[in-house]
C-alpha cells in the first residue's frame, strides 16, 4: 500500500515534467537493456549530449554471480563491432552503475584488437558497461549484470597491511603468447600482472593510490595501445591485451600511478 | 515439463497433475527426511552405520533457502560415557534438532563435539551444546575466531531465515593428535591439512568408521575456499595408507554418501587432480579468467554433482595464484 502512494506521489512530481518534454524533437531513448535504475543518470554523467546506443555486437563478459567481490573477472571484447564498421572503435570506457567509483577504466585499443580482460572491485550488484567511441563520435554501449556479495571497493588492499608491496611497487611479470585466430591470422596475446595496492581511498587513513595510465610500445617505441585505469581496478592488476600479427618480439610496458611512481618493464 | 504432460495420455495427465499439487499442497513437515522451510525443520534422520554408530547424510546441493544449508554430513557416537558428536551443521537450529534427534536414541549426555574444520557447515550449530564439551585442531579454533561470524553472515544470505539466531562459538578446548578414550571407542585423532589449513580425521579403532570431514567429498565436487592442493592430495594419501592398513571399514566423507574408503579416495584426488591440472594448462595457454571459467567439464567431473558451479568457485579461489606463478616464471626485465 505504502509502495503504491509513493509511485503514485512520484508520477505526480514528475507530470509537469513529462508534459514539458514530450513535445521535444529527440527521438524517445531506447530503453536499458539491462533495466537499471542508474541508467539516465550513467548516460547524463558520462555522455552528455553525445548520441548514445545500444549495441550487441559490444560483449562484457563477467560471472554472473562473483565469488571474491575484490577480484571480478571483466573481459570487454568490441572485435565484432570493429569488424562490421570501421573506425567505430576508437575509446573504450568501462564502468559500473552502482559502484562508488564508477568509471573503471579507459582502454584506447590503437594497434591491438579491441579486447580486454582484467578485473575489479565491486561494491554492490551492479552492470557492469563498455562504452565504445568511434570516429563518428557515437558512443556503442554493451553490458551484463554482475552479482556479487559486495565490499570490494571499501576492503583494504591486502599490500596495505603489508611491507611487501613497498619493495616491489611497479613490479611486473609477463607473458607473450602466440595463438592463432578464427580467421587463421597470427595473434600475439600480452598477459602482464603489476604489483600496485590499487587502494580506493574509500577505507579510513588509506589515500587513493592507483595506477593512472599504462602503455605498450613495440621494439622501435611505437605505441600499441594505452590504458587508463581508475581505483576500481583490482589490486596487483592483470591484463590480457590481443595484438594482431605475430611478428612481436618484444614489448616494452611503462606507465605511472597517481604519485608519480613509475612502471617500466619489457617483455619478450 | 509442459510438451511432456500434453504428451500423455489425457487421464494420466490429469493424474500427473493431481499428484504435483499434492505434493505442493501437503503440509510441510509430513515428508520424513525431507526439510519444511515452514517451520524450519532439517527433519533429522540419524542412520545406524556400525555399533553406536550414527550418521546424517546431508544433501548434495548448494546451500539454498530450502534446505537451510542441510548439505553437509553430522555424526554421533553412543559410548559408555556419553556421547561423542562430530560436527554440529549449518545453523543454530539445525545443532538444537541434532540435539533433539540424539535424545530420541539415547538419554546419555553429550560428553565432546569435534569440529572437523572451521568451514561454516560443520560448526554454526556449536550453540547448542554445552561450550567446555566443544573441542577442534588449534587452526580451526583460530580460523572459527577470525571468520565465523562473517560466515553466518554469508550464510544468512544464502539460506534465509533458517539461520536466525545463529552466531559462531569457537571451541575452548584444542585437540592434539593421539587416542581418546570414550568408553570401549578409542578415538584417533589425526591433525591434517589441504581442504583447510587444519583438517581433523577422526578414527574409531572399536568399530573402523573414519570420520574424514571435508577431506573426501563423494558423489559431489570438492569445495576450495581455503584449499592448498599439494597439502591436500599428500593428505589422500595418508588416507589411503591408513586404510590399506585395514583399519578402515566404512569413512563418513563430510558431504556425500557414506562407503568404503577406496570410492571417495579416488573421487575426491581425480577432482582435484583434474582441477590443478587444468587451471596450469591455462595458465600457460594464455588464457583470461573469464575464457577459463567457460572450460567445458569433461563427462567424469560434470557427473558429480554441484560442479559446474564448484568449479566456478575454485577457478576464483585459485586460478589468480597460479596465474602469478605462469606469468613470473617468464618475468618483466626493467
Amino acid at each position: 500500500m505504502r509502495k503504491t502512494l509513493r509511485a503514485a506521489g512520484a508520477l505526480l512530481l514528475l507530470a509537469p515534467w513529462l508534459a514539458l518534454a514530450a513535445p521535444a524533437a529527440k527521438p524517445p531513448a531506447a530503453p536499458d537493456p539491462l533495466d537499471s535504475a542508474r541508467w539516465e543518470d550513467m548516460r547524463r554523467q558520462l555522455f552528455a549530449d553525445a548520441p548514445v546506443a545500444f549495441d550487441a555486437r559490444i560483449k562484457v563478459s563477467a560471472p554472473s554471480m562473483a565469488e571474491n567481490p575484490l577480484n571480478v573477472p571483466i573481459t570487454v571484447d568490441a572485435t565484432a563491432l570493429a569488424r562490421d564498421l570501421p573506425g567505430s572503435v576508437r575509446e573504450i570506457l568501462v564502468f559500473a552503475d552502482f559502484n562508488p567509483i564508477v568509471q573503471i577504466l579507459r582502454f584506447y585499443p590503437g594497434q591491438a584488437t579491441p579486447f580486454l580482460g582484467f578485473r575489479v572491485k565491486l561494491q554492490q550488484s551492479t552492470p557492469l558497461r563498455a562504452a565504445v567511441r568511434g570516429d563518428d563520435g557515437v558512443w556503442r554501449v554493451g553490458g551484463a549484470w554482475v552479482n556479487t556479495t559486495g565490499g570490494g571497493c571499501t576492503a583494504p588492499s591486502v599490500g596495505s597491511a603489508s611491507p611487501e608491496w613497498q619493495r616491489r611497487l611497479g613490479e611486473v611479470s609477463g607473458r607473450l603468447f602466440a595463438r592463432a585466430t578464427d580467421g587463421g591470422q597470427g595473434q600475439e596475446r600480452v598477459r602482464l600482472r603489476i604489483v600496485h595496492p590499487m587502494d580506493t581511498g574509500l577505507v579510513g587513513g588509506i589515500p587513493a593510490f592507483f595506477i593512472q595510465e599504462l602503455v605498450l610500445r613495440d621494439g622501435q617505441g611505437r605505441d600499441l595501445m594505452r590504458i587508463e585505469p581508475n581505483e576500481p581496478v583490482s589490486e596487483n592488476p592483470v591484463f590480457t591485451v590481443d595484438l594482431a600479427g605475430n611478428d612481436t618480439r618484444r614489448i616494452q610496458v611503462s606507465g605511472r600511478d597517481n604519485n608519480g611512481n613509475l612502471i617500466q618493464a619489457w617483455l619478450e | 515439463m509442459k510438451t511432456v504432460i500434453r504428451a500423455l495420455p489425457a487421464l494420466a495427465a490429469q493424474v500427473a497433475q493431481i499428484a504435483l499439487f499434492a505434493a505442493l499442497a501437503l503440509p510441510a513437515a509430513a515428508r520424513a527426511g525431507e526439510e519444511s522451510y515452514q517451520n524450519y525443520d532439517y527433519a533429522l534422520a540419524p542412520r545406524r552405520i556400525a555399533a553406536d554408530t550414527y550418521v546424517l547424510v546431508g544433501r548434495n546441493e548448494d546451500f539454498t533457502p530450502r534446505n537451510g544449508g542441510n548439505i553437509v554430513n553430522t555424526a554421533f557416537i553412543v559410548t559408555d560415557d556419553g556421547v561423542v558428536v562430530i560436527d554440529t551443521g549449518p545453523s543454530r537450529r539445525y545443532g538444537e534438532q541434532l540435539r533433539q534427534a540424539i535424545a530420541r536414541i539415547t538419554d546419555k549426555p553429550v560428553v565432546r563435539v569435534f569440529n572437523t574444520h572451521h568451514h561454516p557447515d560443520h560448526f554454526l550449530g556449536n550453540q547448542a551444546f554445552a561450550a567446555p564439551t566443544l573441542a577442534a585442531l588449534p587452526g580451526t579454533i583460530d580460523g572459527i575466531r577470525r571468520d565465523g561470524n562473517a560466515f553466518a553472515e554469508n550464510l544468512y544470505r544464502l539460506s534465509g531465515d533458517w539461520m536466525l539466531g545463529t552466531e559462531a562459538v569457537a571451541p575452548a578446548a584444542p585437540v592434539a593428535a593421539g587416542t581418546q578414550n570414550f568408553g570401549r571407542h578409542r578415538l584417533e585423532a589425526i591433525a591434517d591439512l589441504g581442504h583447510t589449513d587444519a583438517d581433523l580425521v577422526l578414527l574409531d579403532t572399536a568399530t573402523g568408521v573414519l570420520f574424514a570431514g571435508d577431506l573426501l567429498f563423494h558423489g559431489r565436487a570438492p569445495t576450495t575456499p581455503h584449499a592448498d592442493i599439494a597439502h591436500w592430495l599428500a593428505a589422500l594419501d595418508h588416507l589411503e595408507r591408513l586404510a590399506a592398513s585395514g583399519r578402515v571399514s566404512l569413512v563418513v566423507p563430510g558431504h556425500g554418501e557414506v562407503a568404503a574408503p577406496a570410492e571417495p579416495i579416488r573421487q575426491t584426488r581425480h577432482y582435484l587432480r583434474w582441477l590443478d591440472a587444468t587451471l596450469r594448462q591455462a595458465a600457460d595457454d594464455g588464457l583470461d579468467m573469464n575464457e577459463v571459467l567457460a572450460l567445458p567439464l569433461p563427462p567424469d567431473i560434470a557427473a558429480l554433482a554441484v560442479s559446474e558451479a564448484e568449479y566456478r568457485r575454485s577457478v576464483g579461489h585459485l586460478f589468480p595464484a597460479i596465474e602469478q606463478e605462469a606469468l613470473a616464471r617468464h618475468g618483466g626485465r626493467p
